[in-house]
């Protein structure tokens, strides 16, 4: 019934994409905003361009002393940054990289990564709830709010995309995908990807962990390894949500010589958008809590009910 | 056991397989770093920090919750979301009159937050 050492394949390249992607982004970053603002940061690690240094901040995370606080809720605080990495490396499993390219065939893989990536949110509510630091429990609301404005408008959109497919499964929807896409559902890709940033906490939307007001929100009272794996999350976050963009709305394997070369578009229009992730990062700066709220409610809920309208009509009519 | 259940159920077995692994990985990392650090732990090194000055009060501070109602439109919408689901893969099939009756659905949700928008309760206070 089911062929175990392929699913063991699947499974090792999941945990070694899991493993790798988030910190080839992470290195993107560095240099990527290094560049964009022309202050260049560590560059003697491993000689070129300091690439080692992603891996010495590694070694010296392990090293570290794990401090939780007296005053914590200390099996809750030990337990968060397990419940905000996992859900990310879950939800690789429906991820299809290529016409037979994911670990899993659910069939209701959309519904079933919407309902995963919301899991992972729950970390850093019990980070900042259980560190017992007022700038946690701050952070840790902000969080709740800006998951309660944006989780809508995010499964919106993706509701969008599963009617234009007529299919639930994230390999049915790439296969209904036709370049034609990109302009009918252009409201719903903005939407998906604007809220989806707004879940990873990623500048533009960082008002969580705004450093400036509240340390570093719910992360605040963490240290060494624990803190590493939050920051893990963030960027295993990042790829997630540029390889679901990728797969919802730029056609995921499509391209020329799919047949053959289809992973390889995915990784590719993945890095693009990830890229795009770390340039907004850069580009714009912190949005008010109030303005966070405007836009989820007065923006983007109003546009993905315009383009539910859109995709109805697009796909009844026509 | 019926072929197409057990087809349903193996492939959740991936899904299974990959939270096991997880697990041993977090786990894994902590134990290591369990075997690397240092373990000193101080009064001052325990106390919560904020900012360097000695916390006030517990931090399971009283406040405001500003946004309780953002959580009602949330939840209300969120229903309606579940329901649109198994109704993407159906509706080309059956036409236009299933698409009035999701259109008066989702209608008098939209009619709700319009009102609420109206209400100026989508004011951030």
């Amino acid at each position: 019934m089911i062929d175990w050492w392929d699913l063991a394949l699947r499974l090792g390249i999941v945990l070694v994409a899991f493993l790798v992607l988030p910190l080839l982004v992470g290195q993107l970053e560095h240099k990527a905003m290094a560049h964009m603002q022309a202050r260049v940061g560590p560059m003697y690690a491993g000689g070129f361009h300091g690439w080692a240094q992603l891996v010495a901040d590694g070694v010296k995370f392990v090293q570290k002393e794990d401090v939780v606080p007296a005053a914590a809720d200390r099996s809750v605080f030990k337990l968060a940054p397990a419940v905000a990495l996992l859900p990310y490396l879950v939800v690789l499993v429906a991820i299809p990289i290529a016409p037979d390219g994911a670990a899993s065939s659910l069939d209701v893989s959309l519904f079933f990564v919407l309902a995963v990536m919301s899991v992972g949110v729950l970390g850093s509510l019990m980070a900042g709830w259980s560190s017992a630091n007022k700038y946690s429990l701050l952070g840790g609301l902000r969080v709740a709010a800006q998951l309660v404005s944006y989780e809508l408008p995010f499964v919106l959109a993706a509701v969008s995309v599963a009617m234009a497919a007529g299919s639930l499964s994230l390999t049915g929807i790439v296969a209904a995908w036709n370049p034609w896409w990109l302009l009918w559902q252009l409201p719903a890709m903005v939407v998906f990807f604007v809220a989806g940033l707004a879940e990873l906490q990623r500048p533009p939307f960082d008002m969580p962990v705004a450093d400036a007001e509240i340390i570093f929100g719910p992360y605040t009272e963490y240290t060494g390894i624990r803190f590493a794996l939050f920051l893990l999350a963030e960027y295993a976050g990042i790829v997630v949500l540029a390889s679901l963009t990728t797969v919802l709305f730029l056609g995921g394997w499509q391209g020329p010589w799919s047949d053959q070369l289809g992973w390889l578009w995915t990784l590719l229009k993945t890095a693009v958008v990830s890229f795009l992730v770390i340039w907004l990062r850069v580009a714009y700066p912190r949005m008010r809590e109030d303005q966070l709220q405007t836009l989820a409610w007065k923006g983007l809920v109003p546009l993905v009910l315009f383009q539910l309208v859109i995709t109805t009509v697009g796909v009844v009519a026509l | 056991m019926s072929d197409g259940y057990s087809a349903y159920l193996s492939s959740y077995v991936p899904v299974l397989a990959i939270l096991v692994l997880g697990i041993g990985l977090v786990a894994g990392i902590l134990s290591g770093n369990r075997l690397l650090r240092p373990s000193r732990p101080t009064a001052q090194k325990l106390l919560t920090y904020e900012c360097g000055v000695d916390p006030v009060g517990s931090g399971w501070a009283q406040m405001h919750v500003r946004y309780y109602i953002f959580a009602y439109l949330y939840v209300v919408f969120a229903v309606d979301a579940v329901f649109l689901f198994p109704w993407a893969t159906v509706f080309e099939q059956l036409g236009w009159i299933t698409v009035g009756e999701m259109g008066v659905f989702i209608g008098i949700i939209a009619i709700g937050l319009a009102y609420a928008w109206r209400k100026g309760v989508l004011t951030w206070t």
